[in-house]
């Protein structure tokens, strides 16, 4: 059987997301950490262009057109003002242990396939396969945020979560309604900024980024 | 139609939010912000009254959906956020006397327990599983800089674990929530009516079990966060430990009974498409862990905000496994538990709240002989401390007796780790509370006069509850129980 181009791109651009997610894992520096979040945007935006237009679902040029905005040119530009504003634009963050990270997020990939196989059999269109890759890529940055220790990359692991659950709602569903979209979208861009204004209270009250200093509430 | 009152009960608070962000700074900013709260009530009772007289109904081209569920909740969180500003009116002011607060402080608190207010009837009246997910995120929003609004490093402590894990908790409910899309998708077809709760619920029989079965498991996990659930809780005593104490009361009151109304409403969904116990079985396990090991941990508290939020999780719990079990009694019984433990609680952390104002410090062995102090904040501290224990002849002892006898008649199993639990319980804050009441003290009186009158508002309510249920309050209750199933 002939596969589509489409489906191939769509394919090809899933594996792209799911390289970024073990980049972003990998990644000690928070400048470039910013641009890979950018760079999912971009891809995610791109796929769903595509799958819009292989499937003509009119709502899901918005839903690229929105994703484009707010993710590949609104988020990360106040990410980078952040870190600029913060001084920490040149950060390097010490990761312990990145292979071990790295075999620890390959077997969430394959867990991830596992608990989506018999929902892919289920879906019809071109995307049913790419259930496996959205999840994997949302248990890859919560894997992410697990392991970081500096406030903004905890951020950036937070908003790639959200990534993931757009991939996800694009390749199993062709998209959510755009009412739910539309909500989404602001309560991402609003927790950004409630973020960006935590970001200064922290550094303030602890002189550092470093959420290691806030480790004291305890039950006794 | 509805639709007029339900504008009304969505948009008082919205346009309250919007005022309060202009007039945060006035000197009645703390009334504009009671004011606001009572008409929310105003409002939220008179769409009771319509809603249980003449049934379920939808509103705004099926956006919005009211049944004698969900009004219930409409109302008790309307009265509880309505007795909560009224509180916070004297105890802000007191906070500021004491430097704790600045102008700035309170005009985004003002403008914020509007906007949460908003949040949570949007989140309780929508008929959208989507707007449920946007209007829960949005709740934890408004919150979030609430918590940390002390900025002392604790408070920011707190506020950054709340909002870490109830961000990730409620990430995991949108993937649920898109899952339920996906198996909807395919009975409803695309596009907007797909996530209706009202559609889903009369093709449930249809959807793919499978795909529900998991995506119930995510929403259980996603909400479960927000409840407080048993592994899921860490943020919660933070949280309550180190926000101001109305913002405590509307948390543990009021916020974790909207996050348990969005489980229930899937669960509904889940169990009748499966027609098995799959949901409620999941529930019952979640809400007997929380139950068990949260009355466990009340005896390793010091501070007494902590110990009070651990108690909070203890009864999530129970309602959970109540609403786990299903069934016309134990339906009504969780309710009941719903009600009567967010008017008890928030009583109590009123109470506590003058209490800690009055001795400057949360650690329990430093609060000594409120009666001296205050006979007033002591007794309400002591009255509601019975109550909450389970004292007949307070609601809660109704309640709970109900869930227990049915979880003897259904779950025998289930009885003895219950009963242990809350003997645990009972032994744990009737220890801690018992001197703090009682005792000896040297501290000195408040500046300006507390706020008791929702204290004993509430206990009073909860004392009625508990000997004599109103005929009309009993039908509405057992009409939300049929419905559920």
């Amino acid at each position: 059987m002939q596969i589509p181009y489409t489906l191939q791109f769509i394919n090809l651009l899933a594996a792209l997301l799911l390289l970024i997610a073990f980049a972003m894992l990998a990644q000690r520096r928070i400048l470039s950490l910013i641009n890979l979040f950018a760079w999912q945007g971009a891809l995610l935006a791109l796929s769903t262009f595509i799958v819009a237009y292989s499937t003509n679902q009119h709502h899901l040029y918005y839903s690229a057109g929105l994703t484009l905005l707010l993710k590949v040119i609104l988020l990360p530009y106040l990410l980078h003002r952040l870190i600029h504003r913060l001084n920490v634009r040149w950060d390097v963050e010490t990761l312990i242990n990145i292979p071990t990270t790295m075999l620890v997020g390959i077997a969430l990939v394959i867990f991830s396939f596992n608990l989506a196989a018999p929902i892919s059999q289920l879906a019809e269109g071109i995307t049913r396969g790419l259930i496996g890759i959205a999840l994997a890529c949302v248990l890859l940055s919560l894997l992410m945020m697990l392991t970081r220790r500096k406030a903004v990359s905890q951020v950036v692991a937070f908003l790639s979560l959200e990534n993931g659950l757009f991939f996800a709602a694009t390749s199993a569903t062709q998209g959510m309604p755009l009412v739910v979209e539309l909500g989404i979208a602001l309560d991402v861009l609003v927790a950004t900024f409630i973020f960006g204004v935590f970001f200064f209270q922290i550094r303030e009250t602890f002189d550092s980024l470093d959420i290691t200093h806030m480790e004291k509430l305890k039950d006794d | 139609m509805i639709d007029l009152q339900l504008l009304a009960l969505l948009l008082i608070p919205l346009l309250g939010g919007g005022l309060l962000a202009v007039f945060g700074s006035r000197k009645w900013a703390a009334e504009l912000n009671s004011l606001m709260s009572f008409f929310t009530f105003a409002a939220s009772v008179v769409l009771t009254v319509r809603v249980v007289d003449s049934g379920p109904q939808v509103a705004f081209n099926e956006q919005f959906f009211i049944d004698q569920f969900n009004v219930f909740l409409v109302a008790l969180t309307a009265f509880v956020a309505f007795t909560t500003s009224l509180f916070s009116r004297p105890y802000m002011r007191i906070e500021q006397h004491h430097g704790k607060l600045t102008t700035g402080m309170l005009h985004l608190y003002y403008s914020m327990y509007q906007l949460f207010t908003f949040a949570m009837l949007v989140a309780l009246t929508t008929n959208n599983m989507g707007i449920v997910w946007v209007a829960m995120e949005a709740a934890t929003l408004t919150t979030v800089l609430l918590v940390s609004l002390y900025r002392t490093p604790a408070s920011l402590e707190a506020a950054w674990k709340y909002f870490i894990l109830c961000g990730v908790g409620i990430a995991l409910a949108l993937f649920g929530t898109i899952l339920l899309y996906f198996a909807a998708e395919r009975v409803l077809g695309q596009g907007g009516t797909a996530l209706l709760w009202t559609h889903l619920n009369q093709v449930k029989g249809d959807l793919e079990p499978t795909v529900l079965k998991l995506a119930f498991i995510f929403l259980l996990v996603g909400y479960g966060t927000k409840i407080g659930l048993v592994p899921l809780h860490s943020w919660l005593p933070d949280a309550h430990a180190e926000g101001p104490t109305p913002v405590s009361a509307v948390l543990s009151g009021l916020l974790l009974n909207v996050a348990l109304c969005a489980v229930v409403r899937s669960k509904v969904l889940v169990d009748g498409s499966l027609g098995t116990h799959f949901a409620g079985n999941l529930m019952m396990g979640f809400g007997l862990l929380s139950v068990l090991v949260a009355s466990f941990s009340l005896f390793r508290q010091k501070d007494i905000k902590r110990m009070f939020a651990y108690s909070s999780i203890e009864h999530m719990g129970l309602i959970t496994f109540a609403f786990g079990m299903g069934g016309p009694v134990a339906t009504f019984a969780g309710m009941l538990h719903m009600t009567v433990h967010s008017l008890t609680k928030s009583a109590i952390f009123f109470a506590v709240g003058h209490a800690v104002q009055k001795v400057g410090t949360q650690q329990m062995d430093s609060i000594r002989g409120l009666l001296q102090v205050s006979p007033t904040v002591g007794w309400g501290l002591a009255l509601g401390t019975f109550a909450i224990l389970g004292m007949p002849p307070f609601g809660v002892f109704a309640s709970e007796f109900l869930i227990i006898t049915t979880a003897m008649h259904e779950y025998p199993w289930a009885t003895p780790i219950l009963l242990v639990s809350l003997g645990v319980a009972f032994a744990a804050i009737f220890g801690k509370i018992q001197p703090i009441v009682f005792g000896e003290t040297t501290a000195k009186p408040l500046p300006h006069s507390p706020a008791l009158i929702p204290v004993f508002a509430h206990l009073l309510l909860v004392l009625m509850l508990g000997l004599y249920m109103p005929p009309y309050l009993a039908d509405w209750y057992r009409q939300a129980a049929a419905l559920l199933g």
